[in-house]
């Protein structure tokens, strides 16, 4: 467990820094977490971690890596639905790290 | 007396066994997987809408809600809040079927 | 994954919330959705509650596992059985359920589960 200050406001997170609650985050929540992150959020970066968040509100779960680059691929076409092109974005695995930015939970079995 | 069943009537026997020992005038709370069985459709609606001249039948809706059954609530079994809970846990001896 | 591709059934026989067997089910059969496996839900008994529509959690507190079904396809994890007798006898039908199953018979449902290679009970 532990806390991230942003804004004055101070925000739980598990011991590897996914927000406890889904509620607390913010575009502000996701620079700060991104700095954290060392990624530098681009639009790109973005329409990921709002494709995520869509995906959490529809159906309850973050993503697994291939059901998240399938999907993506579906929406946003062949060239950004590959797992090259979100690892470039997320070099530490699209899943893991983009959730923790979109301040979603890990993926069920990602460990 | 109020009796409390939390176990689904097609899993347990808690609902037959609560049903056969309240006398008359006891108030039977139905909770948690219990809620079920106040549901149309369900066979054990049929034993509630029997015992409504003599008990009163009460469900929790948050539980009812929760599993999507509250537009199925038959008319014999009366909906409580948590509120009402306490109510009734307040005015009466509570025996639980665990 | 290179490999033998063996077959899973998840055999899915209570109701959501009033105990944890529903939800350990759903996080497995994700969980197992890496292992490139042949993998079945069954849903018999009360199991068949887990998939009814219109589930609202906000009362109890407890987080509304439901919209999660329909993630299963994203997974591709497509084989959903629904027992007609488990139905039947809650007075449910296919339009009470949240996603597309295959209704079978206990008899039916027998003999899939007689042609697995693994079935997982919960």
């Amino acid at each position: 467990m532990g806390n991230i200050d942003i804004n004055g406001k101070s925000l739980e997170t598990d011991e590897e820094g996914y927000l406890v609650n889904l509620s607390d985050w913010t575009e502000d929540t996701a620079q700060f977490l991104a700095q954290q992150e060392n990624v530098e959020l681009s639009p790109n970066h973005w329409e990921v971690i709002n494709f995520l968040r869509e995906y959490y509100t529809e159906f309850q779960i973050a993503p697994a890596v291939r059901v998240l680059t399938k999907a993506i691929g579906k929406k946003l076409g062949p060239d950004k639905g590959n797992s090259q092109y979100l690892y470039e974005l997320f070099p530490y695995g699209p899943a893991k790290q983009a959730c923790k930015i979109a301040g979603l939970p890990k993926p069920t079995g990602c460990v | 007396m109020l009796h409390i069943v939390n176990k689904s009537p097609q899993e347990k026997n808690c609902l037959d066994a609560c049903l056969g020992v309240a006398t008359d005038g006891a108030a039977v709370l139905l909770i948690e997987d219990a809620v079920y069985a106040a549901t149309t459709g369900h066979p054990a609606a049929a034993k509630l809408e029997q015992a409504q001249s003599r008990l009163k039948l009460y469900v929790l809706r948050p539980d009812l809600e929760a599993r999507g059954m509250a537009d199925r609530l038959i008319a014999a079994v009366t909906a409580v809040d948590y509120g009402g809970f306490v109510d009734l846990a307040a005015e009466h001896t509570c025996q639980s079927w665990l | 994954m290179e490999g033998v591709v063996k077959k899973f059934m998840f055999v899915n026989r209570k109701a959501p919330y009033g105990t944890i067997y529903a939800l350990e089910s759903l996080e497995v059969v994700l969980i197992s959705a890496a292992f490139d496996q042949d993998v079945s839900l069954a849903f018999l008994d009360d199991g068949v509650y887990q998939l009814k529509k219109g589930q609202q959690t906000k009362g109890i507190e407890t987080k509304n596992f439901s919209p999660t079904y329909r993630a299963l396809d994203g997974y591709d994890i497509e084989k959903l059985y629904v027992e007609r007798e488990a139905m039947e006898a809650r007075g449910l039908t296919e339009a009470d359920l949240l996603v597309d199953v295959t209704v079978l018979s206990r008899r039916e449902l027998g003999m899939l589960m007689d042609g697995m290679d693994v079935v997982l009970s919960f």
